[in-house]
């Protein structure tokens, strides 16, 4: 058995909520006529991770590009704010995120839209301690393998967008901001102004309801049922 | 190190606090020496950390070509010497 490798947040865009604090050459410093360029040579490579950390924030893809481009305006209007140049990538991301949240406030303040319910539904109470792993995992060896691989290999991006965007608001936004943009829970809790705890809860039933759809997808799909049918009744977890 | 090994209920209790990051250097550190030598909690974790893969992967998408026009054209409108200076 091979150790895992450790965890670095290197490939997330980094938060930035301590960036002002920084250090590098400022934004000040740099002759107007260059800023432009250096602005759009940092911003190309980003696009599509810009992008597609939008769609799955909106779930919409002309609210994902309205994001991005007021991310993109209010980032060379407060360029002179970020005193370490390097650090723009996070910088940006953090203005995306920023730009969110505004916008899902305003919406959520809206009565003709309902927001989504905090409170459990009573289909949900198991939620949290739904792993897929458990209904996937076998103690031992079938002769096609095993169903944690073929899950893996079966899961198409679009099944797992899915999945993601079926999630009520709270619980997709706060999977999105730890696991795809690599906030903190602090941070988290800090961005959408709620207590520690709740990030927690959220994250936990939101990744408990994420794993519980995956499940329901694959079998639907046939995935799983089929291998299923191979092993001895009663064993490999749970069977609905 | 911290004196007492942790029980595999311990660590799947904090595996996801683990691969988020949130566990300070012993605490992570505790987890990874159980990793080392228990199978069963080692082999939820790389299943968990290969489905956050996944995840995390979502989170990128092609740009389609109606926005980087949008965003050229607004990059164009940037006035230098009276934005970026203010």
């Amino acid at each position: 058995m091979s150790l895992a490798q450790p965890i670095t947040r290197a490939p997330l865009p980094g938060p930035a909520i301590r960036q002002r604090d920084a250090p590098g050459v400022a934004m000040t410093e740099r002759p107007p006529g260059e800023r432009r360029q250096w602005f759009a040579q940092r911003l190309e490579p980003l696009m599509d991770r810009l992008y597609g950390t939008a769609l799955r924030l909106t779930r919409d893809p002309d609210d994902a590009e309205d994001i991005v481009a007021e991310a993109v305006a209010k980032a060379w209007a407060r360029l002179n704010e970020l005193r370490d140049p390097r650090r723009f990538e996070g910088w940006l991301f953090h203005i995306l995120t920023n730009a969110f949240i505004s916008d899902w406030r305003r919406r959520q303040s809206r009565p003709q839209r309902p927001m989504d319910p905090e409170a459990p539904s009573p289909d949900e109470l198991d939620i949290c301690h739904f792993t897929l792993f458990q209904q996937l995992h076998q103690p031992f060896l079938l002769w096609w393998g095993n169903l944690e691989e073929q899950f893996f290999q079966n899961l198409l991006e679009e099944d797992l967008q899915r999945a993601i965007d079926a999630l009520p608001d709270a619980f997709r936004v706060a999977i999105v901001l730890v696991e795809v943009q690599g906030y903190t829970y602090e941070e988290v809790s800090r961005l959408l102004g709620i207590p520690l705890g709740t990030v927690r809860s959220r994250l936990s039933r939101g990744r408990g309801l994420l794993q519980k759809m995956l499940w329901q997808q694959a079998r639907e799909a046939g995935v799983i049922a089929d291998h299923r049918a191979d092993t001895h009744p009663g064993e490999g977890g749970q069977q609905p | 190190m911290s004196g007492r090994p942790l029980t595999c209920e311990e660590v799947i209790e904090q595996l996801f606090d683990y691969l988020d990051r949130e566990l300070d250097g012993q605490q992570a550190a505790d987890i990874e020496r159980h990793l080392h030598r228990c199978r069963d909690c080692f082999t939820r974790a790389e299943f968990e950390k290969r489905l956050r893969a996944r995840v995390a992967a979502t989170g990128t998408a092609e740009a389609p070509p109606r926005l980087r026009r949008r965003i050229r054209d607004l990059i164009d409108r940037f006035d230098d010497e009276d934005d970026a200076t203010r």
